[in-house]
């Protein structure tokens, strides 16, 4: 660009040098300023057709966009959220068929769920009275305050139905066999701790619907052998109404404003945290134990005899 | 037939996912049946094909040499997963922009719901109140399942089927997983849903859900039926039709177990614990059809009657 201008002569001219004065040479010199920035407006227009090649891009991600096999491993292994992921799979473990995406759709929804239930708590109380006050009022007149809470609802019920058919589809697929053992016992845990996580948010709205949902849930602690009042043996232990499991749970022996709170803080605080510890263990034993399952290649009854170790139950480490 | 309720039940924005569910598990549930049956396939013509069995690559999909085993994960994953993210995220929307979470009146003690139901996914436990005390459809039951879910891995010593999908070679497993899953569990649901009404009765789909509905129904004890009064004499007469029960079906479990002559050599490879925790845990889990049969033929209540519970 600096090129262009070479012919001109310099600013800082010689005052003896005739040359033009006054308003004439102002214009001259905005004209040039004009030129010098239309170019450079081109450029970095031009520049935009290539964004991983901007200054700012490589900031953000360290590593030269391209279609190197090296620079789409980098991408990933480098990237923070991404890292979870091993820079290369097997070719056929992308195919919706195998996995149906359950189990990725299922985290998806927990961080769904977690933005949605983050915002809806800058607009409730628990306590008893204004939390169904607060959900009418989110309802009626905050705006997309429906849309938030709707959300919320109907991912946490769609949550449910993928988790299931993820646990179905784990079963199907053999893939709780060795070495896969105890990542099938951590997903039992998440089973059920997202259906907690769901009932434990029923009562929230502190309406009809859940009030006596988790009258009903919690009415079969009574009978809990033991430790409830109602259940077996029970009475031999001295359980009455305010002492056994289900006191505990309600923080009294009605459903009222302290299981409301309870309600809430299991809801909010506990189970997220505990579900997101557990979910931390399954991703990273996913990885451990050698990445999905398969579809792995079939093995016949006759090699299953003859192979002590069979050939699948060495884990592939990636790292 | 009364349309309105049937379209108010089935309508109802709380029920949309037991809608969902009837079109989603026979949906998937096919998917991975016919993946099953394909993988069967190729497995028979390996079999019969030793020279084959050696070069083939063994998978449904598609190969050709030159292929290499792995993709990267960018961009070959992370798209899938990008656009499985904006899928769910836009089905979510239209969703929830057309239909509203429900809120019914402020939660009120002394105005009880009727029917009172507890969420869906519950309601497989809710139905086997109808069929059991509530500290073995509330309490023992779900914690068995807990158990006996994470128990699986453990106790399945089937060294086949791990990483594809198979019918031929795992149908013990199969079976009684989807006679649990699909049957115990989510029928129940359905059931809990569409077809239990007012006071938990029983309201075949379009017949109305009249509150005052009322079923003369006499339920008995199986001690009754045999003149036993006495309480020690039910506990022990419950006791021995119990253990009769455990033995007979656990005959039943090992018959069909070892049935296949795969399946003869997955037992000799079993422990102990493994053949009897599994016959623990499929035994326990067959006593809900057995009463649901037995209460529905013979109007049989309790099996066992003791002081302390009743089963
Ligand atoms: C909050 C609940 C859960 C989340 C977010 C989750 C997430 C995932 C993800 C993302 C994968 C990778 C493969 C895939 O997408 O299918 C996976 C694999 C796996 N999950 Fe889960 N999961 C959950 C619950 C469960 C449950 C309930 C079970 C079983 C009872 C389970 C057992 C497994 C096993 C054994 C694998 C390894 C599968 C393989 O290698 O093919 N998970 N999970």
């Amino acid at each position: 660009m600096a090129e262009e201008h070479s012919g001109t002569p310099p600013k800082e001219a010689p005052s003896d040098v005739p040359s033009k004065k006054g308003l004439a040479a102002v214009l001259d010199e905005v004209r040039e300023i004009n030129t010098a920035l239309v170019g450079k407006a081109k450029e970095d227009l031009e520049s935009l057709k290539q964004p991983e090649k901007t200054a700012v891009f490589k900031s953000i991600f360290r590593v030269k966009h391209d279609e190197s096999s090296r620079s789409r491993a980098l991408g990933v292994l480098s990237n923070v959220f991404l890292h979870l992921h091993p820079s290369k799979i097997n070719r056929d473990a992308v195919r919706y068929n195998y996995t149906w995406g359950m189990g990725g759709i299922t985290f998806y929804l927990f961080v769904v769920l977690t933005f949605t239930g983050v915002l809806l708590m800058y607009y409730y109380h628990p306590t008893k009275g204004q939390a169904y006050r607060d959900i009418v009022y989110l309802m009626s007149d905050v705006p997309f305050g429906s849309l938030l809470r709707n959300m919320h609802r109907w991912a946490a019920h769609l949550m449910i139905i993928t988790v299931w058919l993820h646990m179905f589809r784990v079963f199907l697929t053999g893939s709780y066999k060795k070495p896969r053992e105890f990542n099938w016992c951590v997903g039992v845990i998440l089973l059920v701790l997202t259906l907690l996580l769901s009932f434990t948010g029923y009562l929230l709205p502190d309406d009809q619907l859940g009030f006596w949902a988790v009258t009903v849930g919690t009415n079969m602690a009574r009978a809990t052998p033991f430790l409830g009042h109602e259940g077996p043996f029970g009475p031999l232990l001295h359980m009455t109404p305010y002492n056994d499991v289900r006191f505990a749970l309600l923080g009294g022996s009605i459903v009222d404003a302290n299981a409301l709170l309870r309600a809430y803080i299991w809801h909010c605080i506990a189970i997220p945290v505990i579900a997101s510890v557990f979910m931390i263990v399954h991703f990273w034993r996913v990885r451990k134990d050698g990445g999905i399952s398969g579809p792995a290649p079939v093995v016949l009854e006759q090699e299953a005899i003859k192979a002590k170790v069979l050939p699948y139950v060495v884990p592939q480490h990636t790292e | 037939m009364d349309w309105h309720q049937l379209w108010e039940i089935t309508s109802a924005p709380d029920n949309v996912p037991i809608v969902a569910l009837i079109l989603l598990v026979p949906f998937y549930t096919w998917y991975g049946i016919r993946q099953a049956l394909a993988n069967d396939r190729l497995i028979a013509q390996l079999e019969a094909d030793p020279q084959l069995a050696k070069t083939h690559h063994r998978k449904t999909m598609p190969w050709k040499a030159g292929w290499s085993k792995e993709i990267p994960v960018w961009p070959y994953l992370l798209r899938i997963e990008f656009l499985a993210a904006i899928v769910v995220t836009v089905i979510l929307m239209v969703w929830s922009i057309t239909l509203n979470a429900p809120l019914e009146e402020l939660a009120n003690p002394n105005l009880t719901m009727n029917p009172a139901k507890a969420p869906w996914y519950f309601l497989g436990l809710q139905e086997m109140l109808v069929y059991f005390d509530p500290w073995m459809a509330g309490v023992v039951m779900p914690s068995l399942i807990i158990v006996g879910l994470i128990v699986i891995p453990y106790i399945d010593a089937n060294p086949l089927g791990a990483g594809y999908y198979t019918w031929k070679q795992r149908r013990f497993a199969i079976s009684t997983f989807c006679f649990g899953f699909l049957f115990l569990w989510l029928l129940m649901v359905v059931i809990g849903t569409f077809i239990r009404g007012p006071g938990w009765m029983w309201f075949w789909p379009g017949q109305t859900w009249d509150p005052n509905n009322q079923v003369f129904e006499v339920n008995r004890d199986l001690p009754d039926l045999f003149r036993i009064t006495n309480i020690w004499g039910k506990t022990i007469f419950g006791a021995i039709v119990m253990g009769i029960y455990f033995a007979v079906s656990g005959g039943v479990v090992h018959k069909l177990f070892t049935w296949s002559d795969w399946n003869k050599k997955v037992f000799a490879k079993m422990s102990f614990l493994q053949y009897i925790t599994m016959q623990g845990f499929l035994t326990i889990m067959m006593l809900l059809p057995i009463k649901i049969l037995i209460r529905h033929l013979f109007r049989i209540k309790y099996i066992w009657v003791t002081p302390w519970f009743n089963l």
